[in-house]
């Protein structure tokens, strides 16, 4: 199968997945900052198992890359006043860069 | 916030936007050149805010829940993400570009809510119409 349409599969299930989580938030928009934070840790994950072109585009590219959305964050981010926006992007920030550090990190076996 | 109650053709559009969505990311990463900065994800991650930002201003979006869906959540959620850049991030800061990693890391920060914010700006001016009125 080729690369665009491993990436069309893995997006297809990972875009309806954010939309179904993302119900969850309200105020806080703990679904968005729950499927940012596991989808990162995924990504890292399968960054340190040297996977395929093919098993890269399926899981990485399309899967985690449309499981998580930079758009819907930033506007989320911009629409929440002062110290709750801030709070939000810092959140976002350190969880996703985090988990993406932890799954490497046990993809490469050291946890 | 409110919810709509969660409807499968919505659920189907939000597939096949983000999966459109993901192939342009996809292209344009793929059609870059190679940088140390990821300039690629990058600019898909604010222009797609300033998109997502500025999307209410068609009539159509703010009359069709279903179109809403496809092009919002779908469309642009599956073309900008926070998971290539977390990995890019994390990939430059353990090969030793920390420097690069945390000016990546704060220019995509910057940048993507600057364009969000832009684009909810230019997306709540008044119609014409409506100044009038």
């Amino acid at each position: 199968m080729s690369t665009v349409l491993l990436v069309a599969l893995g997006a297809a299930v990972g875009a309806p997945l954010r939309y179904v989580v993302a119900r969850l938030d309200g105020y806080v928009p703990r679904g968005m900052l729950a499927v940012n934070t596991i989808g990162s840790g995924l990504f890292g994950l399968f960054a340190a198992l040297s996977l395929g072109e093919a098993a890269w585009a399926l899981l990485a590219t399309g899967f985690c890359g449309a499981f998580t959305s930079f758009s819907t964050f930033a506007v989320q981010a911009v629409e929440r006043p002062g110290r709750a926006g801030a709070g939000y992007v810092v959140a976002t920030t350190v969880l996703a860069v985090g988990a993406c550090a932890l799954g490497w990190l046990v993809g490469a076996g050291l946890v | 916030m409110t919810h709509h109650p969660l409807r499968a053709v919505d659920v189907l559009l939000v597939a096949a936007g983000g999966a459109t969505g993901a192939v342009l990311r996809h292209l344009v990463d793929a059609g870059a050149p190679d940088s140390l900065l990821p300039w690629p994800t990058l600019a898909i991650n604010v222009v797609g805010a300033f998109a997502l930002g500025l999307l209410p201003v068609l009539a159509v979006v703010r009359r069709s829940r279903r179109v809403a869906a496809a092009l919002g959540p779908g469309l642009l959620g599956g073309f900008t993400t926070v998971s290539a850049w977390a990995g890019e991030t994390r990939h430059l800061a353990a090969e030793g570009h920390v420097g690069v990693a945390g000016a990546y890391l704060a220019l995509t920060l910057a940048a993507g809510l600057s364009a969000a914010a832009l684009g909810q700006h230019l997306a709540r001016r008044p119609e014409p119409e409506e100044a009038l009125g």
